[in-house]
């Protein structure tokens, strides 16, 4: 079966390989990515703009599913077929690919300037000395909700725990929709949708976050149960079978107006807005008391780097430059709402849904996903446990005491805190 | 006395079998050594380290590893009980009627039967996927039909009934293969013993369970130990229906599901090849295990019969 895998990576990467000999005369660099869904916007306006500027250089977008991106990015590596440019994953995966000599070190690269040190954290080493990828984007969460469906309900947007659950009550009690969109079969929607969308507001974003990686506080305190707790209540206002109901389902639930709350992403309003024939807006994650400071994951998410054995490494720098140009920002965050740029200089964007989101990073404190800095790099994974643990909470497999104690003792396993 | 005249040297033998030993060598015996001899390794460093057994002391003595290990062996023991226990019989109790010359359109049945099973995994999880949706699939609506609603839950999502139920789907793809084995069988028995067994007065199910039924069994030998290699070998099903995690909370987890995430990682878990080639050798000894008792205790013994 190994074989097997193998020779389908194999396969694959001998037909994308070829695709980047049909100009020989230009430079032709490709992308790697896993966003697949973004390849028209690649096409269609990115490209063609940078190309436009630079003569001579030719990008071809070359996508992987998103769940395959990872192990076929390694193997490809390894084989010395990837791309020229190589779209980062925040954090560990892209920084194993730096420590393996895979990526290219580019602090000195023009327009690096361009971000800030939260902004570059996710693509640097430990002690911050070199980066390796230009920061592209990060996604916020937040619940986006049927604005049609509220209206009707006489519901007004909730902003404490209180007012969350009140509304949830009157849209279950009056039956025409689901109240919450979410399922957990796919594992993840419950994590990151959930545990991480809400947690900030109880761990106090980067104050928690990063108290944990220093080993000062534990998975086992209030502070990291209470989300927990919280995520048990949202059981009945799932739909039915909510525990065999996927991401997809999710989505479509939500836009086929069927539910009323969608635990959302930011990077959903792109789809959303194709999809969806009702008004829509957003609220932040609510807080327990009115008053509390309001905590937002601000997730950097995607970056983009030089494969350390690119061929056309100049060409390369030249489109990374460009990727870290305001110009750049204003195509993508357009092109792509509810993918913010982290670039220092604001960026005009159109999408209403999508200035919502953003505007929440001026009243509410930023942090980022609590399981991706550091704390994954062992195993058991604390992120994939995650995932698992929090799907087991919402079925009510686990109660939120022994979700939170079988995460901790699973970092305590192998993360020793430095002292 | 003169010596005995030497034989030539038969030379074809070799030129024969060359190719087929070349390309068997190089592209099962080679890769299966570099599983096994990759499982013998660590990364220290960025450099491959040989480390001995250690990676099999991880596997079996570090609760993080073993608890997994173990599961997976469990579901996958289940998986081979539901084929062993489902499809086979279907596959004999299909075969049967298949092989009566007085059966009309038995071409046609033959053949649907058998069309799933060169079906794609990802078409079949995807189908079965939908079909037993809660939310749009076919399976809650059509048991509202016979007013059984209440008899449909999430199958897929829930921790007890989520392996048997991609078990059955497997065994739904699948049977197809036992029954056409066991049609071949039937239909090689030859006229005379039949005709015997009639003028001694055996006949319809007599006839099945005392003359046909132990001269098919090798077939159905052959059948078990495939299904025991497929089903230790299986991975795309899971894949595709519960993805890499095989989900919820690890229940469908089998050593394919379990070997693809240590090997290739997953998510924020990081690939650890030598790991992943630990398990992949333990999945080989122990499918290599099961034939070898197959082999030698099953095999042996099966009366052969000549006609």
């Amino acid at each position: 079966m190994t074989t097997k895998l193998l020779t389908a990576l194999l396969l694959g990467t001998s037909i994308l390989g070829s695709a980047g000999v049909a100009y020989a005369d230009d430079v032709t660099l490709n992308i790697e990515s896993w966003r697949g869904d973004d390849l028209a916007i690649w096409k269609d306006k990115l490209i063609p703009a940078f190309e436009a500027k630079n003569p001579g250089i030719k990008v071809v977008f070359a996508p992987s599913a998103p769940t395959e991106y990872d192990a076929a990015l390694g193997a490809k590596l390894a084989a010395g077929s990837a791309g020229d440019l190589i779209t980062c994953r925040p954090f560990d995966k892209s920084l194993e690919l730096f420590k393996k000599g895979n990526l290219a070190d580019i602090s000195t690269l023009p327009g690096m300037e361009n971000f800030s040190d939260v902004a570059k954290a996710a693509w640097q080493t430990d002690d911050g000395k070199a980066s390796f990828c230009v920061p592209m984007a990060s996604v916020i969460h937040g619940f986006i909700y049927n604005k049609d469906a509220f209206d009707k309900l006489g519901i007004k947007v909730p902003t404490t725990n209180e007012e969350f659950y009140a509304a949830l009550d009157k849209i279950k009690a009056d039956g025409t929709y689901i109240p919450m969109a979410m399922g957990t079969k796919d594992l993840w929607e419950a994590a990151t949708m959930g545990y991480q969308n809400i947690g900030p507001n109880y761990w106090k974003g980067e104050e928690g976050r990063l108290a944990l990686i220093k080993g000062e506080q534990k998975l086992t305190d209030p502070d990291w149960v209470e989300p927990y707790k919280e995520l048990a209540k949202w059981k009945p206002y799932l739909g039915d079978g909510f525990e065999a109901q996927t991401y997809p389902d999710s989505q479509n639930l939500f836009t086929l107006g069927r539910a009323a709350i969608y635990p959302a992403g930011s990077w959903e309003i792109g789809l959303f807005n194709t999809q969806a024939q009702f008004k829509m807006g957003a609220f932040p994650p609510p807080v327990q008391k009115a008053g509390d400071t309001c905590y937002i994951s601000d997730h950097t998410d995607i970056g983009m780097g030089l494969n350390a054995a690119s061929k056309n490494a100049d060409a390369a720098k030249t489109f990374l430059s460009w990727v870290a140009s305001p110009d750049f920002a204003t195509i993508y965050a357009n092109a792509l709402p509810g993918f913010f740029s982290l670039n220092n200089t604001p960026v005009k964007m159109e999408d209403p849904l999508a200035q919502e989101f953003v505007s929440w990073r001026g009243k509410c404190k930023s942090t980022i996903r609590s399981t991706y800095q550091i704390l994954s790099r062992g195993t058991p994974n604390l992120e994939n446990e995650t995932w698992v643990e929090s799907a087991n909470v919402i079925n009510g497999t686990d109660t939120p005491e022994a979700a939170a104690k079988k995460l901790q003792d699973g970092l305590d396993s192998w993360y020793k805190p430095a002292k | 006395m003169a010596a005995a005249p030497k034989r030539p040297f038969r030379w074809h033998i070799g030129v024969f079998l060359a190719p087929a030993v070349l390309v068997y060598t190089a592209i099962m015996i080679l890769p299966l050594a570099g599983t096994l001899q990759l499982s013998l390794f660590r990364n220290i460093n960025q450099s491959q380290v040989f480390v001995g057994l250690e990676n099999f002391r991880m596997l079996f003595g570090d609760p993080n590893w073993s608890v997994n290990f173990w599961n997976a062996l469990r579901n996958n023991v289940w998986f081979f009980i539901i084929h062993m226990l489902v499809q086979n019989p279907i596959g004999v109790l299909l075969a049967a009627p298949l092989s009566s010359p007085r059966l009309r359109f038995s071409a046609f049945y033959r053949t649907a039967i058998f069309v799933p099973t060169i079906l794609s995994f990802v078409i079949v999880g995807f189908a079965w996927k939908l079909i037993l949706s809660p939310l749009w699939g076919v399976a809650p609506h059509m048991l509202d039909l016979v007013g059984l609603k209440s008899l449909f839950t999430p199958w897929l999502g829930k921790e007890q009934y989520a392996l048997t139920a991609l078990s059955l789907i497997s065994v739904w793809q699948f049977v197809g293969i036992p029954m056409m084995l066991i049609y071949a069988a039937l239909l090689s028995i030859p006229d005379e013993v039949i005709e015997a067994a009639e003028c001694d007065g055996i006949t319809g199910m007599a006839q099945f369970w005392k003359i046909k039924l132990p001269l098919i069994l090798p077939s159905i030998g052959i059948i078990s130990i495939l299904t025991f290699v497929g089903n230790f070998n299986a991975f795309d099903l899971i894949y595709t229906a519960q993805g890499a995690l095989a989900g919820p909370n690890y229940s469908t987890d089998i050593l394919g599901t379990f070997l693809y995430r240590a090997f290739f990682g997953f998510q924020l878990q990081v690939g650890d090849p030598n790991m992943g080639a630990a398990i992949a050798t333990m999945m080989f000894l122990i499918i290599l295990g099961g034939v070898c008792v197959y082999l030698f205790l099953v095999q042996t013994r099966l009366r052969r019969y000549q006609f």
